[in-house]
């Protein structure tokens, strides 16, 4: 039982990471029908920004130019860095989707796949090979609740993330910029008839899904404190995975299916050999797909879709 | 603008036309180094590279090699394997056929000097990797040797120092079962302590893939499974990952490792979470003397930190090179023949004094030398704890 309730933290820790990136895919899939294969770097971008911002913010608390509690440090390191990553999301839009919005949506997928690989080059030209460690911004303390061990690390985690999924939902169902966002995803094409900016909807999309994705991002480092510029790749594809299974473009598919994601793996981990831990995940997730083929949250699509 | 153009091309057309001249003024060697530059291990990669600087500084400042009474000038060629097994085979196949180098040192890890063996091996190259213990990648191939222990000793060493130290008896493995080295290692380190402590004793035997980041349902089961110690043979990145989460799932016992530890980053990632655990490795830096000692004031005042194992080994591979060439009593000049007399040399050398420690060669090309049991102190120095001879 201690076991299980061992796992099950780890889990949800886990899925955190998966739930948060898969927003930022659904979001963009479900709005413009695209596929943002770069959306696995611009999570590695916002990790790399927030070591930065962390790095600037303790710097200055050490030189005693601000006094502020490490808390406070680290708050501020995940807004400021979802801030900032949100520009490369939108320069991301604006210089590599934009362009080529009427072509083929083959084309504009393979887009993302090349800005993917000048996100991760650029920074191995930038910063280098070697491996970054993330500040401690707090220090990792153990509870111990009779044979399970928390930290205070994985508690903060798991809260923030369920935070901003939540403020994202407020967000798309109770601002005019969210109805718009709901509309675009419903018909593309005719909404913007009707005096919806698509190309603002569209950078607020992307905005949106980046700053999710650096929150990801700081998180990911806090708990996994060594970054190279190629850790977005294999999560980025993981949380693809989560976005498709949790239905195109449903806020709450995606929370749940990241979970879920989540879920497997460590459960498949925990009572299976670890050698096969993603064959069984994903023969998993393949199977629930071959049932529900549109995820759980999904609609069949429209006949506009041009694949 | 323009005007600097021209000059360059100026430079250009006149160092071509100079350069054949210069070939033959004075006859060149080309040491392939095989390295990973950039990819999961740069560190290793930049002490490997380091390394070659100083050894050919040296040889510079001697005016050059002199094999059977002609001096040549040497040339080292650094290719980049990015820490990946198929690119390691591509930098080997590229330094022999491209680069037409005489001898390689390189790769380092297991996982690439295992399929670059072969390509060297296939093309009659002699290679030698300073720092793969994986008993495969010098196996039936007479054209490949290496400047450190094997897995096969490395293993019972381990198993050994544990029994004697703590007198434990319930251990714990985890390990990277998509990478050759950690593998290799972590079986033989099974069979060894279940030599010692008895069918069953290694009551975990957990694993993960390349490039994970999350080891908690494996530490789960470790920390469930009653094992009073954790072997990792891993590398520094993950060591640095395994390592917190181990603690943060509220691991108390010791953790041991082995030589793919022993790189400066080590405990630059992980931290004071790394204080006070123990590896296995090829010398220790803290506490040297002659030769060793020098080596490492000399790499340290260049680059500005304390070489790992990885740098000295690399030195003492590229001297054990340089000794085998000076063997072969006078080059050709046909490479093929060349590569051929420097095998020759190379399997005949019977003793070498390296800065890693003194080594006898078997004759599958392997050294025979001691290893050295290093504890991180609290400030996050490798300090030697013990050596285990064979």
């Amino acid at each position: 039982m201690q076991l299980f309730f061992q796992n099950l933290i780890n889990a949800l820790q886990w899925g955190s990471f998966y739930a948060l990136i898969a927003l930022g895919y659904s979001m963009v899939y479900g709005i413009l029908m695209l596929f943002n294969f770069a959306h696995g770097d611009i999570f590695m971008v916002g990790a790399y920004i927030g070591f930065g911002v962390a790095t600037g913010l303790t710097a200055l608390a050490a030189m005693g130019a601000l006094a502020l509690p490490n808390w406070v440090i680290l708050v501020l390191t995940i807004l400021i860095s979802m801030f900032l990553t949100s520009f490369v999301g939108m320069l991301v839009e604006r210089i590599g989707y934009r362009p080529l919005r009427e072509a083929p949506r083959a084309s504009a997928a393979i887009t993302g796949l090349m800005i993917g690989i000048i996100l991760e080059t650029g920074n191995l030209a930038i910063l280098g090979a070697q491996r970054i460690r993330f500040p401690s911004l707090i220090k990792s303390t153990t509870y111990d609740l009779g044979g399970v061990f928390v930290t205070n690390k994985k508690i903060m985690i798991v809260v923030v993330s369920l935070v901003l999924m939540l403020a994202l939902n407020e967000f798309i169902r109770r601002t005019r910029w969210g109805m718009a966002m709901r509309a675009m995803a419903f018909d593309y094409v005719v909404i913007p008839l009707m005096g919806v900016p698509l190309n603002t909807i569209a950078s607020l999309t992307f905005a949106l899904g980046s700053g999710l994705a650096a929150a990801a991002g700081i998180l990911f480092a806090i708990a996994y404190p060594v970054l190279d510029p190629y850790i977005g790749i294999i999560y980025g594809w993981k949380a693809f995975v989560a976005a498709i299974l949790g239905g195109r473009g449903s806020i709450k598919g995606a929370c749940l299916a990241g979970f879920l994601l989540g879920f497997i793996e460590i459960f498949v981990g925990a009572y299976m050999p670890s050698t096969v831990r993603d064959l069984i995940a994903y023969s998993i997730i393949l199977l629930i797909l071959v049932f529900r083929p549109h995820g759980f949250f999904g609609e069949p699509h429209s006949a506009k879709l041009r694949l | 603008m323009r005007k600097g153009f021209l000059v360059l091309v100026a430079i250009l057309v006149l160092g071509l036309a100079l350069a054949p001249c210069g070939w033959t003024a004075q006859k060149t060697i080309k040491i392939g180094i095989n390295a990973p530059i950039t990819g999961d291990i740069p560190k290793v990669g930049e002490g490997s590279k380091y390394a070659a600087e100083m050894w050919l500084e040296d040889i510079n400042a001697a005016g050059g090699l002199e094999v059977g009474g002609v001096k040549y000038n040497v040339e080292v060629v650094v290719e980049d394997n990015e820490s990946k097994p198929e690119s390691a085979a591509k930098a080997a196949t590229k330094l022999i056929t491209e680069d037409e180098v005489l001898a390689i040192v390189g790769p380092q890890a297991s996982s690439q000097a295992i399929p670059a063996g072969e390509m060297a091996n296939n093309y009659g190259t002699p290679m030698i990797s300073p720092w793969s213990t994986n008993p495969d990648t010098t196996k039936d191939r007479p054209f490949v040797f290496r400047g450190c222990f094997l897995d096969p000793f490395q293993g019972p060493v381990v198993a050994n120092f544990i029994k004697e130290e703590f007198g434990f008896t319930k251990a714990a493995v985890l390990y990277d079962v998509a990478s050759d080295y950690p593998k290799g290692l972590a079986e033989v380190f099974k069979e060894a302590w279940e030599k010692n402590n008895g069918p069953g004793s290694v009551v975990a035997f957990e694993s993960f893939t390349t490039k994970d980041a999350d080891f908690s349902s494996q530490l789960t089961n470790i920390i469930n499974s009653g094992a009073q110690v954790l072997f990792t043979p891993q590398y520094y990145n993950e060591v640095a990952l395994i390592v917190q989460q181990a603690h943060e799932l509220g691991w108390k016992n010791p953790i041991v490792g082995s030589d793919s530890w022993g790189s400066a980053e080590t405990v630059k990632l992980c931290g004071e979470d790394c204080y006070g655990l123990f590896f296995s490795t090829h010398y220790a830096s803290a506490g040297a003397t002659g030769a060793t000692k020098a080596f490492i004031e000399r790499y340290n005042k260049k680059y500005g930190y304390v070489p790992d194992d990885v740098g000295a080994l690399t030195w003492d591979a590229l001297r054990i090179v340089q000794a085998a060439i000076e063997g072969t009593g006078g080059l050709s000049g046909d490479l093929k023949k060349d590569r051929e007399k420097v095998k020759d040399a190379l399997a005949g050398i019977k003793e070498f004094a390296g800065i890693t420690g003194k080594m006898t060669f078997t004759p599958d090309g392997d050294p025979i030398k001691c290893a050295v049991i290093v504890r991180i102190s609290d400030k996050g120095e490798f300090e030697f704890f013990k050596s285990v001879c064979p």
